[in-house]
């Protein structure tokens, strides 16, 4: 009954076209936004961000970062890890380079060298499709690891090739190092997500998302209406690689605190981003959303209940958790393709003709 | 969005409520089970329960306080160890020994914030046996670095006492626990006059041949290895292979469990590795576990890894723990400890072989003595060697002490840095 | 001949054997790939489970004994007999095909006609089940496997080299064990193919899903015959590593192995498949051997894909895949 377009009267251009027309949809953001950063600061305890908010906002990034460039331009990749380790490495060179320099700027600094990153291995995506360019991104992937791994200069020359956020704070409090509280933690990687998403949902509605989507749809067509492939591809993978840089920048800096690079971002972090948008939904921001709730929060939550409720054996438990995301990734396939966006966008349609659906 | 999280946070709290009330040691096992370095986790994980289960059942705890073993699954992966680490500090973890380099690492600046030991025997940051630096922080009884020393020390002795000459390689697995001896070696190349040469082998590291293939050409007198997982069977494998004379291949104690010579079979004849304890059933220790543990049905896991070697190290990591329980329970004047007691009782324990023979492993470790300074133990190692026929390890050298003139430099230079870049005061002043 | 001309002769005999080890896995990604345009992500797990249940079968373990013995206290887990090989291959080979019906019952029946990348989804849920589940069934320790196959160096050819050039080459017969496997394996698939009614069925099905339909081929029945097919690659690939390193988890993670020469050889040629692998195999080898000790080492990993990438720059459908004609 809350979510009709009647009674909302549109009186501008701008009116019209806003990113939530309905009203109830509109207050619904609002109250998301309110309850995300005045309420939920003072409940945050060490275990909620640590585990489950920091890492989940994160993965949003990143995953909207991936879905600007398979969602909505078409181009699979699965250089996703590569990405991340090289914002994570730009960010620690800049921490170390210049302490006295805020690092939120920094992370900011760290997806633009990533961008730069992403655009040099996007341009085989000009020549190579499908797969066979999916497979193609493995190779940054791999060169990216290796490079990082090999290359002392990178990791300052530390002993082991680990690399460790230093202590770095904004306005006195600190965001980064062992100092720092959850909800400063949780905060930092908010307003970053929030803002990003922002940015990212109104560049998919604006003339460079119709480009990238024309280009998805179909290649040659696109360029028969006059979209600049070049232009198109080379954009979406910089912008990607921009979020996906920021997300490895945060990744590193406020939540892990200390990284290697084989671990923290081998391939599986690419494959396990590429699940997210899939299962939450191509070309949707807020598909990158529930994709990452869903595949940080249901092994958490697995385990807690298997281990904690039912008393299993972590062993068990650990493979009867990798059997039921498995299963529940296959089940969603099937009953829905295009992901949890498209349950939410058919939920939303049935609830504005509720309960008159006739 | 918004009801998913609220619904969870519901659930969560109440998982989270159900934990029972603090009246007892809770001591957190960071195992892995699953996932490529599971056929490591698993025996260290079960030596290191069924320790603290005999404990309970024979002596009623340690003190009179029963211990708690909280098991959680990292699968060697550093976000799910901070999760296992912060799901359980809560419940008044005593130290976290989480078996992997990488979430040692993680640890490190987080233990210390919440002020909870960590212990990391024979793995870990190896400048963390500077405790003038890393006050909660403890790796005794030896380090990677130790092992680097003791194994050249070992080879110094079968030649004479010099390696000049010598060609030696080390085949590492390219991550941060494979890189930790470079240095070391590249110290004690300059000292001792050898050739060093490094090969890495990238993770998993199913397919070295280009390693082995390397090493049959260039034949080196010696080859060192730093290996975990599938990695350590594939090189032992490969060396059978190009017929590599195995008494020439010294693997690190991580790359000396059965897990990694079975595979090969009888081509593994000969290998060496380094030990930091002994292994196998012949310790009085394994008769009061089977009738207090085994036979009540209470071993952890399948109970098919008693007496392995990862097995014995993970028990033998328990028992430390308990005797720093012990020392901090005496220090503190009561059975129920806090985190902060258990660091005292870390920094001052001290292990005698009396002590150990009394506990059922006699000739089992190194005795040693922590203090303020030192949290690193004399770093001794001994040498064990694989019987393939009779599927056992022999020990064959007693315990060989490293050469503290090299390392010490190095472990001070290092933790030193750490402590500029984070600005840390020096304890122990 | 000088030395280093030798070493790098030996590398790139080596580079071949490793290029048909890898070769065999990536056999089962170009099968299903041919038959149902999916990009089976489960393929490195499939070979992992088959090598998993073969030593299930032969040591006698109860499967699932984790599991019953917590629901039900009890302490079972060996069934105290031992199966001579062939018969646990062919009870594998049941498993396999069991499985081959469940998949396509349950995960491919309803993803008809979806696009490729959900398909590829699908399989890597398939690829996570599989994991747990095989876990669970056999347990997550380190297995050795024993079917017989020789291993070590090869005598024979290190004594003929030594004879003719002064150094004896390291062959490894497990690899020529592989190579000639991997070869029959090529043939009988060609003549499979080729020469049966049921082969004739699945090229039909492959070169056109509708026209297949449309002259009564069932595509469900192809779907299930490709996949037990791609498990009994998977089965052969699995002992083949599985000798090597001890059945255990990391065999899994030979898939990414496979990746770089799938497109090499492109998705959709069996003989690309062994092509794109002696290429991959010999480039990574004489790479890490010419190139690798200059920059520090284990390029291995990304070199197959840079390789590969460079190829692709230059044929975009791979060696040998099918042209991509695209319309508007």
């Amino acid at each position: 009954m809350l979510y009709r377009e009647a009674g909302d009267f549109k009186t501008s251009y701008a009116a019209d076209g806003q990113t939530f027309p309905i009203a109830f949809d509109r207050r619904r953001y609002q109250a998301v936004l309110v309850l995300a950063f005045g309420v939920v600061p003072f409940l945050v305890n060490d275990y909620w961000a640590n585990a489950v908010l920091v890492p989940f906002l994160i993965y949003a990034i990143a995953a909207i970062g991936l879905n600007i460039l398979t969602g909505y331009c078409g181009q699979v990749s699965l250089g996703t890890g590569g990405f991340m380790a090289v914002g994570a490495y730009a960010c620690y060179k800049l921490m170390t380079a210049f302490p006295e320099v805020s690092v939120l700027l920094h992370i900011l600094l760290a997806g633009t060298v990533t961008a730069l990153v992403g655009m040099l291995f996007g341009i085989p995506s000009l020549r190579i499709k499908g797969f066979y360019l999916a497979v193609a991104t493995l190779a940054a992937q791999f060169f990216l690891v290796w490079l990082f791994n090999k290359v002392p200069w990178f990791y300052n020359h530390s002993a082991s090739g680990q690399i460790s956020a230093p202590e770095r704070s904004v306005l006195g409090l600190a965001v980064t190092g062992a100092a720092t509280a959850p909800w400063a933690k949780y905060l930092v990687c908010l307003a970053f997500a929030v803002g990003l998403a922002w940015i990212a949902r109104n560049l998919t509605r604006g003339s460079l998302g119709r480009q990238w989507m024309a280009i998805r749809d179909m290649d040659i067509a696109a360029e028969i209406i006059g979209v600049n492939p070049l232009r198109a591809k080379l954009t979406a993978f910089a912008i990607s690689s921009f979020y996906v840089g920021v997300a490895g920048a945060l990744m590193f800096a406020v939540y892990l605190g200390a990284v290697e690079v084989g671990e923290a971002f081998g391939v599986n972090k690419a494959f396990l981003v590429l699940f997210m948008i899939i299962i939450g939904g191509l070309g949707s921001i807020f598909g990158s959303f529930a994709g990452a709730a869903f595949l940080v929060l249901l092994p958490v939550l697995l385990k807690n209940l298997l281990v904690d409720g039912l008393g299993w054996s972590t062993a068990l438990a650990a493979h009867v958790e990798l059997m039921i995301v498995g299963a529940l990734i296959v089940f969603f396939l099937v009953v829905e393709p295009h992901g949890l966006a498209q349950l939410w966008r058919l939920a939303k349609e049935k609830l504005r003709l509720w309960p008159f659906p006739h | 969005m918004t009801n998913t999280r609220l619904a969870l946070s519901a659930a969560f709290a109440a998982l989270l409520a159900a934990g029972p009330a603090m009246a007892e040691l809770v001591i957190p096992n960071l195992s892995y089970r699953t996932g490529p370095y599971a056929p490591g986790g698993i025996p260290y994980a079960d030596g290191f329960n069924d320790y603290f289960t005999l404990l309970n059942e024979r002596d009623g705890g340690i003190g009179g306080e029963r211990v708690r073993t909280i098991e959680c699954e990292t699968a060697y992966n550093t976000e799910k160890g901070v999760e296992c680490y912060e799901a359980t500090k809560g419940e008044g973890s005593l130290v976290y020994n989480p078996l992997s380099t990488g979430i040692t690492y993680q640890l490190i600046p987080r233990a210390t914030a919440d002020g909870i030991p960590l212990y990391t025997p024979g793995y870990g940051r190896t400048s963390a046996a500077n405790g003038k630096v890393f006050e909660w922080v403890f790796n005794y009884p030896a380090n990677y670095w130790d092992a680097a020393s003791v194994a050249i020390r070992y080879l110094l002795d079968e030649n004479g006492g010099s390696l000049a000459g010598k060609r030696i390689a080390l085949v590492y697995h390219n991550s941060a626990y494979g890189k930790e001896p470079i240095r070391t070696l590249q110290e004690l190349a300059t000292k001792h006059g050898y050739e060093f040469v490094e090969i890495a082998v990238d993770h998993p590291g199913q397919e070295q041949k280009s390693q082995w293939l390397q090493i049959r050409q260039q034949r080196p007198d010696y080859v060192l290895m730093w290996g975990w997982g599938v990695m350590n069977a594939v090189a032992i494998q490969e060396a059978a292979n190009i017929r590599y004379p195995m008494e020439n291949f010294i693997g690190v104690w991580w790359s000396g469990s059965e897990n990694d010579v079975l595979p090969a079979g009888d081509g593994a004849n000969g290998y060496k590795s380094l030990a930091m304890h002994g292994s196998g059933m012949d310790y009085p220790v394994y008769a009061a576990l089977k009738q207090h543990v085994y036979d009540k049905g209470l071993a952890s896991g399948d109970g098919d890894q008693i007496g392995s070697v990862l097995y014995s190290r993970g028990m033998y990591a328990a028992l430390v723990i308990a005797e720093a329980i012990r020392k901090a329970q005496a220090i503190a004047g009561t059975a129920q400890i806090t985190p902060a007691q258990m660091r005292d009782g870390l920094e001052q324990l001290e292990i005698t072989e009396a002590r150990m023979a009394e506990l059922g492993l006699p000739d089992f470790g190194q005795s040693f003595a922590a203090s303020c300074a030192d949290h690193g133990g004399p770093g001794m190692g001994r040498i064990q060697q694989w019987d393939a026929a009779a599927r056992r390890w022999n020990l064959i050298t007693p315990f060989i002490a490293p050469d503290m003139d090299v390392l010490g430099p190095l472990i001070e230079a290092d933790s030193m840095a750490f402590a500029t870049e984070n600005k840390i005061a020096l304890r122990c002043q | 001949m000088p030395d280093q001309i030798l070493f790098a002769l030996e590398v790139t005999l080596n580079g071949l054997m490793a290029g048909v080890l890898y070769s065999l896995v990536a056999l089962g990604f170009v099968l299903i790939f041919k038959a149902s345009g999916i990009f089976n992500f489960a393929q490195g797990v499939m070979a992992l489970f088959a090598a998993l249940t073969l030593v299930g079968f032969q040591t006698g373990q109860v499967p699932f004994a984790h599991l019953v013995n917590v629901l039900f206290g009890t302490h079972v887990e060996h069934f105290g007999w031992t199966m001579p090989t062939l018969a646990a291959i062919a009870a594998t080979m049941a498993v396999m095909v069991v499985m081959a019906l469940l998949v396509e019952r349950l995960v491919l029946k309803g993803l008809i006609n979806q696009a490729p990348i959900i398909l590829f989804m699908a399989t890597i849920g398939l690829a996570y089940f599989l994991e747990g589940f095989g876990d669970i069934m056999w347990g997550a320790d380190i297995k050795r496997l024993e079917v017989g196959l020789p291993q070590g160096l090869s005598e024979t050819i290190d004594a003929a080299t030594f004879a003719w050039f002064g150094y004896g080459f390291f062959i490894d017969r497990l690899d020529i064990v592989a190579a000639l496997v991997a070869a029959a394996l090529v043939v009988s698939l060609t003549l499979f193919s080729q020469y049966t009614r049921h082969g004739r069925a699945l090229r039909a099905v492959a070169d056109d899903h509708q026209a297949a339909l449309s002259v009564g081929i069932s595509l469900r029945a192809i779907w299930v015959l490709v996949w037990s097919i791609a498990g009994f690659v998977a089965l052969v690939a699995g002992v083949m590593w599985g000798t090597k390193l001890g059945v255990q988890f990391s065999l899994s993670l030979i898939a990414l192995k496979a990746l770089p020469v799938l497109m090499l050889g492109g998705f959709t040629s069996i003989p690309g498949a062994i092509i794109g692998g002696l290429i991959v195999g010999v480039g990574e080898k004489l790479f890490e051997f010419a190139v690798g000790p200059l920059v520090g080492g284990a390029t291995e990993n990304w070199f197959a894909y840079m390789l590969a990438l460079v190829f692709l720059l230059f044929r975009p459908q791979g060696l040998f895949g099918e042209r991509i004609i695209e319309r508007v």
